[in-house]
Parts: C-alpha cells; sequence; structure tokens
C-alpha cells in the first residue's frame, strides 16, 4: 500500500507500470470546457496557445484531476494540409468537406512543415507554455490522429473505403505521406513538453473495419508509426470497440488503450490485464444529463471493474468531454474518484 | 428471418464483398423461382441487411461490412428493373440529410439499404438545422432521416423539430447516428419520432410511415 500521497505524473506511472499507485488516476479529457473558464467563444478559445495553455491549468486547479490535455480539435491536423475548419458555439470544430478530391492529387500530396503551419504551431506553444507551468508534477497528453485514421478527413469516409477495399497501391501512397507527418507531429509535441501522445485510431476498431482487414492495414501502419514516436503512446479508439483487437493492439508497442461505454469494462480488464492499461469508459454522452447519484454510480462500477492491480486510468469513453457536461457532474465524478479510488480498493464499498 | 440455405449464402456474400456471388444467387433465385423483384426484395435483400445491421448494432461486424452490403444490395436491386418505388401521392417520400458534418457515410449506407429496400429519396446532402428546417417547410416530405456524428449536432435536431411543430408540419423526423446510438434516451429528448439504431432500422421506420413497397 502506497505510504505517501503521489504527484499526479507518479500516480499515472505507476499505473502503467500495472501497479497499484496511491489511487486510480483520473483523466478529464476536457477542451471546449477551457473556452468557458475563460469565457471565450470556442473560436477565439482556440485562436491561440496561450488561452488553451491557461484554460488547461485553470481546469486542473479547479477539478484536480491527473493530466493537462494539449489536444485542441481534431480537424487542426486536416487545417495544417489546407482543410477547412468549422467552428460551432456550442461544440468542438469539426472538418469541412474533404481537401483530396481526386485520387490524382496523391501524387502531389507533401506534409506540412510543423513548425512553420500556424495551427500546428500554436499547439506546441501551448504545449511548451504548460510544461513550463507544471513542470514534472503532471502528464502533459499530445495527440495525433492515426496515419490511418486521418484519411477519413483528407478523402471523406466512403473514398476512403474504397481505397481501402480496392486501391491497395494508393492506399500505400497516402500512408507512407501520412506516417511521416504523424510522426514528425508527435515528435514535435514531445519535444515541446508533451509527457505522452495519445494515438487516435478510431477506424482500427472493430466496429468499423474488421480485424482481418486492420491486421492488413491499421496495424502494420501503427506498428511502424508507433515505433518511430520518441515517447510512450495510448492508442484510442474513440468509442469505438476494441476487445477483438486487444492482443494486435498490444502488439503495436502502445501502452494503453481508450476503451467504449459499450463493451464491458470488467472483460476488457481480464483480456489486457498486464499486457495493456485501460482508459475509460464513462459514457461522455448520457453525462450530459447526469445528476451527482448517476456520476458517483458509474464511478465505483468502473473502479470496481478495472482498477485492482493498477493498470487503469478513469477517463471518458471517446477521448474528449462533450461542451455540454455540466461542471456538478465534473466534480461528482472527481469527489467519487476519491471516494472509492484510493488503493487498496475496498470491495465492501460496493 | 433467413430462411433457407440460398438468403444464408447471400448474406454470407455481402458480408465477404463477394459482389459476384451475391448477384449469381439473386440471378439464379429470379430465374429458378420465378421471384419477382418485390419477392427477391423481401425474402433476400430485406433480411440479409437486416441480420447484418443487427449484427453491427452487436459489434459482431464492421461498419465497412454494412457499407459494402448496402451498395452491393442497391446495384443488384437497380439491375433487375428500372425503379418503381412507393407512391406517396405528390408528396415527396422520405429525405436523407447530414447534420452539420462532412462525415457522409453513415447517410451514404441508409441510403444504399433504403433504395435496396425499394424506396425513393431524397438526398438533402449536408446541412443545418435551420437550412433542414426551411427545406422541409418546401418540401413537406413524409419522413426525413437525420444522420449526426457529433453531440452539439444531435443537440440541434431538438430546435428543427420544434421549429416544424410551431409551423404544424406533418413531416415525420427519425435520427441516428452515434450519440443515438451512445445514449438510448437522446432521441427522445430532441423530439424525434423514431430512432435507427443501424442502418437496417430505417427500412422498419419507412414501413412504419409510408407502408411497404408497391
Amino acid at each position: 500500500m502506497p505510504a505517501v500521497k503521489m504527484s499526479s505524473l507518479e500516480r499515472v506511472l505507476a499505473t502503467l507500470g500495472h501497479n497499484e499507485p496511491d489511487r486510480v488516476p483520473l483523466f478529464l479529457l476536457l477542451t471546449t470546457h477551457g473556452a468557458k473558464e475563460l469565457k471565450l467563444s470556442i473560436k477565439d478559445y482556440f485562436a491561440k496557445g496561450e488561452t488553451v495553455a491557461e484554460g488547461q491549468l485553470l481546469l486542473q486547479e479547479k477539478y484536480g484531476h491527473d493530466c493537462l490535455y494539449s489536444f485542441f480539435y481534431a480537424p487542426v491536423e486536416v487545417e495544417a494540409w489546407g482543410g477547412e475548419v468549422l467552428y460551432f458555439d456550442q461544440g468542438p470544430p469539426n472538418a469541412g468537406a474533404p481537401f483530396i478530391t481526386g485520387t490524382s492529387m496523391l501524387n502531389s500530396l507533401t506534409a506540412p512543415d510543423i513548425e512553420h503551419t500556424p495551427c500546428l504551431a500554436k499547439v506546441l506553444e501551448a504545449t511548451r507554455l504548460m510544461k513550463k507551468s507544471i513542470g514534472d508534477k503532471s502528464p502533459i497528453i499530445g495527440v495525433v490522429m492515426s496515419p490511418f485514421s486521418l484519411p477519413v478527413m483528407q478523402l471523406g469516409f466512403e473514398a476512403y473505403l474504397e481505397m481501402i477495399l480496392h486501391n491497395r497501391a494508393q492506399f500505400d501512397q497516402l500512408m507512407e505521406v501520412n506516417i511521416s507527418f504523424s510522426v514528425a507531429w508527435a515528435n514535435a509535441q514531445l519535444s515541446a513538453g508533451a509527457t505522452a501522445i495519445c494515438y487516435f485510431d478510431p477506424l482500427s476498431s472493430p466496429t468499423i473495419i474488421p480485424r482481418e482487414l486492420y491486421l492488413q492495414t491499421g496495424f502494420p501502419v501503427a506498428v511502424e508509426a508507433l515505433s518511430r514516436i520518441n515517447g510512450p503512446t495510448a492508442t484510442h479508439l474513440a468509442s469505438g470497440r476494441a476487445l477483438p483487437i486487444v492482443d494486435d493492439l498490444a502488439q503495436t508497442g502502445t501502452a494503453v488503450v481508450g476503451v467504449s461505454a459499450e463493451e464491458d469494462l470488467a472483460v476488457l480488464k481480464e483480456a489486457c490485464r498486464n499486457k495493456l492499461s485501460l482508459l475509460g469508459n464513462l459514457n461522455g454522452i448520457e453525462m450530459i444529463r447526469w445528476n451527482e447519484n448517476d456520476a458517483f454510480t458509474a464511478v465505483r462500477k468502473a473502479i470496481r471493474q478495472a482498477a485492482p492491480g493498477g493498470g487503469f486510468i478513469l477517463s471518458d469513453n471517446h477521448g474528449e468531454m462533450p461542451y455540454q457536461v455540466p461542471d456538478q457532474v465534473l466534480q461528482a465524478i472527481c469527489t467519487a474518484v476519491r471516494q472509492y479510488g484510493q488503493y487498496p480498493i475496498q470491495d465492501g464499498d460496493f | 428471418m433467413l430462411q433457407s440455405g440460398q438468403e444464408r449464402q447471400f448474406r454470407e456474400a455481402l458480408i465477404s464483398s463477394s459482389d459476384d456471388e451475391a448477384r449469381s444467387i439473386i440471378w439464379k433465385a429470379k430465374e429458378d423461382l420465378k421471384l419477382t423483384r418485390l419477392e427477391i426484395i423481401e425474402r433476400y435483400v430485406v433480411p440479409a441487411l437486416d441480420s447484418i445491421g443487427a449484427d453491427w448494432h452487436e459489434g459482431e461486424l464492421a461498419l465497412s461490412q454494412v457499407y459494402v452490403s448496402g451498395r452491393i444490395c442497391e446495384t443488384i436491386i437497380n439491375e433487375l428493373l428500372p425503379e418503381k418505388r412507393v407512391d406517396p401521392g405528390s408528396r415527396p417520400g422520405i429525405g436523407l440529410v447530414v447534420l452539420n458534418d462532412h462525415h457522409a457515410l453513415g447517410k451514404r449506407i441508409v441510403s444504399s439499404v433504403l433504395k435496396a429496400g425499394g424506396y425513393s429519396l431524397i438526398d438533402y446532402g449536408i446541412m443545418s438545422a435551420g437550412q433542414l428546417f426551411q427545406r422541409i417547410r418546401e418540401d413537406n416530405p413524409a419522413l426525413v432521416m437525420v444522420s449526426v456524428l457529433m453531440l452539439s449536432s444531435a443537440l440541434e435536431v431538438k430546435n428543427a423539430i420544434s421549429n416544424l411543430a410551431d409551423c404544424n408540419c406533418s413531416t415525420k423526423i427519425a435520427v441516428g447516428g452515434a450519440p443515438f446510438r451512445l445514449d438510448r434516451q437522446l432521441w427522445l429528448e430532441v423530439g424525434a419520432d423514431a430512432v435507427g439504431f443501424s442502418a437496417a432500422d430505417s427500412l422498419k421506420i419507412a414501413e412504419q410511415y409510408l407502408g411497404g413497397v408497391e
């Protein structure tokens, strides 16, 4: 039993080593909530690295959770390639129309220069500011879209599926460019101060493609990309199912898998024990209408199912909590973790 | 329900993306059993797509398999006969739309499934809730199926439905997409008339509000 209170970083490192820390680590993967804290529109909030860094630091001070999240919005990488970003008043920015409109464009496709691309530079600036403020007390989680999943925004989902199914040469050509970019983007974030990289790879989930196809496509892409990223990685399937591929994910070199609210956390725990740590799986969509009791019940259930033995970080199931999740629900989640997440986990509490 | 070996083979051909095998099974049924196009839809296409959609919903199949299955069925049905669909009088039938999102695969799959099931569609493409409201007022379709990916878009459906109610519009609104699958109460909260948890549910919803294929 740990004798002293750990820092957030110590707590996370202990659990990733499949040991029991002082309590269950909690990642509130908040993005747009920072805009609320600073009373800014979502568009204005994401316009500068300084505001996102300030927002993240305020959110951690408010909730006391165990990470800073340097993720801005999913289409920041599309923006870097020249694509359009659509802003909304009540939700995260979304990708505009696909910017690769014909396969002939693949021949001239070149990856953005990271340091000289403003939308990426502001993410790096936010990361540097967070690191300067927090030091080694708390992990900073950076994000890259996987080279395999990014084309959903580059080409559009249907065109990309057709490419995967019917034109493997073009697929390989696109993956070569995307892998180079993703690796460089991840390593730039690590150099700026990110502790680890969340590798968002929803397309690899068996919810989207069958395992057999994943083994021919997303799996080798992940093996190559993750081997070239100079730091620890967590693979997030963004609400997609993971169970049929957890052994494959473990072989990609990732340390963590972000899992779906649609799967049984206890079953996942057994499948991943001592191979992968679990990140999840509170239902972020239902969370918008939870009351405090709902939050306590969900947190207790997740802790009972996945916390014993370590290898578990409590979080949401998608990798981003919706803007509409109220403060009192977030506070209730934090209180519940402190009440029920102290190691050793007390079965009697349930 | 899939009844015969041939019907089950058709389903397996769809899952394994075997266009030629699926087409061969259907043409054999048409020739040997003298099945009409409607009988083929009812005996082969709808049960197979329904079963595939249910298996995706349960995590047994992948979305890419649902997509390919719908596309193959759509192609085969179009090859059987020129389109002759439900005629809801002078009123347009089913509108399809994606709200605020260029992730249109869900709408594409629903479109394939409904076309394979014999329905004609109006594709509204990508719209905001305000644009959708205006378009429904102009067209007065019997049913609109709204696909969303993001929670903020799902919540916007509520505004469109509220505005439609205010002007006594009788168009029924069905919703689908990830937020509605992850929160089974959300469709009621936004005031939708129906929800589809998989593309195959769109056939049941269409039948409920428009009746079967003629």
